[in-house]
């Protein structure tokens, strides 16, 4: 199995970072290309981008963050917000995303999972599920689906996603650890990978959701420090979990 | 006149290999032409996609025929991820594709562990980490390296063929691309 991975979760709307991100070395915070190059040097294995604005004026805006973000970073990340066709999929990942996350357009219609794995393969395909009571919640976390969570995770793994990105909406935010029951209840029934996420305060709880999910989401916990995430890895090491090992020049 | 050229099949990331070639300060160009194919300095075959269309792809545009001719006149060509597996001589995706026979072999599914397997691995010999993504793996007398016991890297005459993705794996996959590209 291949090492854990910490992914720093980055929200933008209309084009900047929106939230959380305090960081006196940055000359603009609000810049999701500075910001990446900062994560990708300072050890993320991964980021994500969640466009929560994502209006269809948006499209274009996001298309060229990708491709300044892409001529930057050297590790993988991932596009989420927006993408309702597999012709947003096709933008997104010709600009150089390495994955697209799908999740209300997707429980809606979940032949576009199928869609988009055919065209880019199943590891280019994230399905992005907010979970509250073993329920699925759409937009924007907003709307009760009556959907079981465990039982869509099955589907949309049935239906080609390459990995099932879980937010606890009870946890998010709250930074007191992950929800790590219904973390555990969506990796034992799925046979592909998880990335946890919601309620990182402190490495023990991310070595903890690290311990039944395959990566980890943290958002506010690195962005209130960025230059805390090689400091955040060596505490979760310390925690018993191993993480790829990262040059202090990169 | 660029040095590397990142051959286009449709439905790739090649702004990503762009990019890194630039990090170590290539010029690429991305191109399906033949001619370009056959006789520039360098040449990338890079993955993202399904082993059928990408084959189809390569076959519509002339680019199989001449990468053919390329390596077989002892010309570099690195494959990257799906580009490593489409020179095998089969893959047993999209219900059996025939691959560019550069290296004799097969493709097969990944039987073990979670599927796609994702993320950040060493490859042995050595002690790099870099990050895979895939679904499907090489079976071939020519790996030379592995990684968790799954073909890591192959070499065959002038093919060079990597399972890890070498532009998203940070300061190592930089070095491992640098080093590739020295050795022309």
């Amino acid at each position: 199995m291949p090492l854990a991975r910490l992914i720093p979760c980055l929200d933008v709307a209309h084009g900047r970072v929106v939230k959380g991100v305090s960081f006196v070395e940055l000359r603009d915070v609000g810049d999701p290309v500075e910001l990446a190059s900062y994560y990708g040097r300072g050890g993320a294995d991964e980021l994500v981008f969640l466009d929560i604005a994502a209006t269809p004026e948006d499209a274009a805006t996001m298309t060229s963050v990708v491709a300044r973000v892409a001529d930057v970073l050297t590790i993988p990340f991932t596009v989420g917000g927006g993408v309702r066709r597999v012709e947003d999929a096709s933008r997104i990942i010709e600009a150089g995303a390495d994955r697209v996350a799908l999740n209300s357009a997707a429980l809606a219609d979940p032949s576009l999972i199928t869609s988009i794995a055919d065209r880019f393969g199943s590891q280019a395909v994230v399905v992005a599920i907010d979970t509250q009571d073993d329920v699925v919640y759409t937009h924007g976390a907003r709307v009760a689906t009556g959907v079981a969570t465990v039982a869509w995770a099955v589907e949309a793994a049935d239906r080609g996603a390459g990995e099932i990105l879980l937010t606890s909406i009870r946890h998010d935010g709250r930074r007191a650890g992950f929800d790590l029951l219904v973390t555990g209840a969506v990796r034992d029934a799925v046979p592909i990978p998880v990335i946890a996420s919601g309620g990182a305060g402190t490495a023990r709880h991310v070595a903890d959701a690290l311990r039944v999910a395959d990566a980890a989401l943290v958002a506010s916990i690195v962005h209130e420090n960025p230059r805390g995430i090689t400091g955040l890895r060596r505490e979760i090491e310390a925690c018993g979990v191993a993480l790829r090992p990262v040059q202090e020049d990169e | 006149m660029s040095d590397v050229v990142v051959v286009d099949y449709g439905a790739g990331n090649t702004r990503s290999v762009g990019a890194a070639l630039a990090h170590l300060g290539h010029r690429s160009t991305v191109s399906a032409d033949p001619a370009l194919l056959r006789d520039a300095p360098y040449v990338i075959l890079p993955g993202v996609g399904s082993a059928r269309s990408a084959m189809e792809h390569l076959h519509a545009t002339g680019a199989a025929d001449a990468l053919r001719a390329r390596v077989d006149a002892g010309g570099a060509l690195l494959g990257i991820c799906l580009g490593l597996q489409l020179a095998l001589e089969e893959s047993e995706e999209d219900g059996g594709v025939a691959g560019l026979g550069l290296v004799a072999g097969r493709v097969r599914r990944l039987r073990d562990g979670r599927v796609p397997r994702l993320g950040w691995a060493t490859v042995d010999p050595g002690d790099e980490v870099y990050y895979f993504a895939h679904s499907y793996v090489a079976y071939t007398d020519d790996a030379v390296a592995t990684s968790e016991g799954l073909t890591a890297i192959v070499q065959s005459g002038s093919f060079v063929g990597v399972q890890f993705h070498p532009e998203k794996s940070g300061a190592a996959g930089l070095r491992f691309l640098d080093q590739c590209l020295s050795r022309v």
